[in-house]
């Protein structure tokens, strides 16, 4: 499969690096490194932005991660009305790896503090869709 | 091989707001306006169109949008007709191109014209369509599709780091509105007070109301042509382009260039190399239009263009350094928060208003100025584009 059923709203289904969606499937959030130049970053890509090679590894990204920012989201854009409010987080995991996520709703804004533990892992979403978010740790 | 000097030597624009007008309409009322400001020019004498406008292939359903609007502004170009999309900036991006086409001998009058309709009969296609414009595939599929929470975290960063408060914040909006509100064109004409603007409807808290840009119909053209045409066809003081840069680091909030929200290393690339090219300073500058999408960023880019100091920015607006009589007067004829923003023709604004300053002519007038530095940011802040103007070449 490809990422139609990526996030709450998706946009592009065909994409060389959709091996990342069987990944979440499984229950791992996982992205690439390159064994060519040893660049790693996320989201995963299937060739290197850095040296352009196409001899990518997988890996999950495991452990703690640090938030660095989040905000509250009141209006979501048109497709997320209905999950409004929710908490969007900037955290930041090993090797200097940033990532965008939601944090999980069991996590209430006075809970929320700058530089907290996070991990990150696979959520279901309604509709068979499916996406990563930040939990406490 | 010609490198010739170029100057701006016109601009206009259709009425901005909440427009009942497609976006060819405001394009020909932005065309005639600016036709009008250089009554010597026969219309039949301009060879290029560069057309700036990100949402007209989805809010008005027209790509290639060029040589319509060429064909309603009653034009026929030979050098160049071109659509250019780089969302916020794409009119500054348009004149950085339409200079070097002049420059180099490729064309010899251009028009840059562009802006956007962003209301349309349905709210959802509008903030359905927020989500082009950013990295949708991960940043979208997250629900960061309308910019306020991604300029809160900027904000609380910054509040963090160097101590900004609510009331810094809401001096930029108290001063730009007030700037704003003898501007008959843009979208708002009523200054708003501290009061009003501590008191506004959280939108994404430190953001409130008058913290934001509001979404924005609008279009905007200028006029380059190179010197000697422009001595030709004006008695006015030239005005010319005498630096130009854009800097893009990175394209989604996952990649981030700086040390944090509030650091914006791709600004610092872009005026250090604007600068260079203009043989000018901060110091130097007289008066500027700077991207004020959000009050936050007005503040910092004083910073990162060099005005003040790193975090000192919201005591540098606070204090009315950035206010005329300041140091450098900023947005002075309401910048986005009361113009608004019709992206692609923002940077056509900027240059319009800043021809006006560096020709004497401006509503709210900076005395004496003879150099101005417009700059936007693009997107989920991504890109940033400067101009630095001169009344000497």
């Amino acid at each position: 499969m490809g990422f139609e059923n990526f996030g709450t709203v998706s946009f592009t289904a065909a994409a060389k690096a959709a091996d990342f969606m069987t990944h979440l499937e499984a229950g791992k959030v996982m992205t690439t490194r390159c064994r060519n130049c040893g660049a790693s970053y996320f989201p995963p890509k299937a060739d290197c932005p850095a040296c352009l090679s196409s001899d990518v590894d997988w890996f999950e990204i495991k452990g703690q991660g640090k938030l660095n920012t989040y905000t509250i989201v009141n209006y979501g854009p048109t497709g997320f009305e209905n999950d409004a409010p929710y908490i969007l987080a900037l955290g930041e995991f090993e090797g200097g790896i940033q990532i965008l996520a939601r944090l999980g709703r069991d996590i209430k804004p006075d809970d929320i503090k700058v530089g907290m533990s996070l991990a990150i892992s696979p959520v279901k979403l309604p509709d068979n869709r499916v996406a990563y978010e930040f939990n406490k740790v | 091989m010609p490198d010739r000097n170029v100057c701006i030597i016109g601009g206009g624009m259709s009425k901005w707001g909440v427009r009942e007008a497609s976006i060819v309409d405001m394009t020909q009322e932005a065309a005639k306006d600016c036709f009008d400001d250089v009554p010597a020019l026969k219309k039949e004498d301009v060879d290029g169109l560069l057309f700036a406008s990100s949402h007209c292939g989805r809010r008005s359903f027209q790509v290639n949008a060029a040589p319509v609007m060429a064909e309603r502004i009653g034009i026929k170009p030979t050098s160049m007709c071109t659509r250019v999309d780089t969302l916020c900036a794409g009119g500054s991006s348009g004149i950085i191109l339409a200079t070097g086409l002049i420059k180099a001998g490729m064309a010899d009058i251009v028009m840059i014209a562009g802006g956007e309709k962003l209301y349309t009969p349905q709210r959802w296609e509008t903030y359905y369509s927020e989500l082009a414009s950013i990295d949708h595939d991960w940043d979208g599929a997250q629900g960061i599709g309308l910019p306020p929470p991604f300029f809160s975290m900027t904000a609380q960063e910054h509040m963090k780091r160097y101590g900004t408060t609510k009331e810094q914040l809401s001096a930029v909006s108290v001063k730009n509105r007030r700037n704003g509100a003898t501007n008959p064109k843009g979208h708002f004409q009523k200054a708003v007070t501290m009061e009003e603007v501590m008191a506004a409807r959280p939108i994404a808290p430190p953001l409130g109301l008058f913290d934001c840009t509001p979404v924005t119909d609008g279009c905007a053209a200028v006029l380059l042509t190179h010197e000697d045409k422009a001595k030709e066809l004006s008695d006015r003081p030239l005005v010319y382009i005498r630096g130009t840069a854009q800097a893009t680091l990175h394209s989604m909030s996952m990649n981030w260039p700086g040390e944090h929200l509030a650091d914006w290393l791709h600004l610092r690339t872009a005026a250090k190399r604007a600068y260079e090219r203009a043989r000018v300073g901060p110091g130097d500058i007289d008066v500027a239009q700077t991207h004020d999408c959000f009050t936050i960023s007005e503040i910092i880019e004083m910073e990162d263009l060099g005005f003040c100091k790193k975090g000192e920015g919201g005591h540098f607006v606070e204090s009315g350094q950035s206010d005329f009589g300041g140091k450098v007067p900023v947005n002075t004829d309401g910048g986005l928060l009361s113009c608004g923003h019709p992206f692609g023709a923002t940077g056509i604004r900027q240059a319009r208003e800043m021809l006006h300053q560096l020709q004497g002519r401006a509503i709210k007038q900076v005395e004496g100025a003879k150099i101005g530095l417009t700059h936007n940011l693009s997107g989920l802040n991504v890109e940033h584009t400067i101009l630095i103007y001169g009344r000497e070449p």
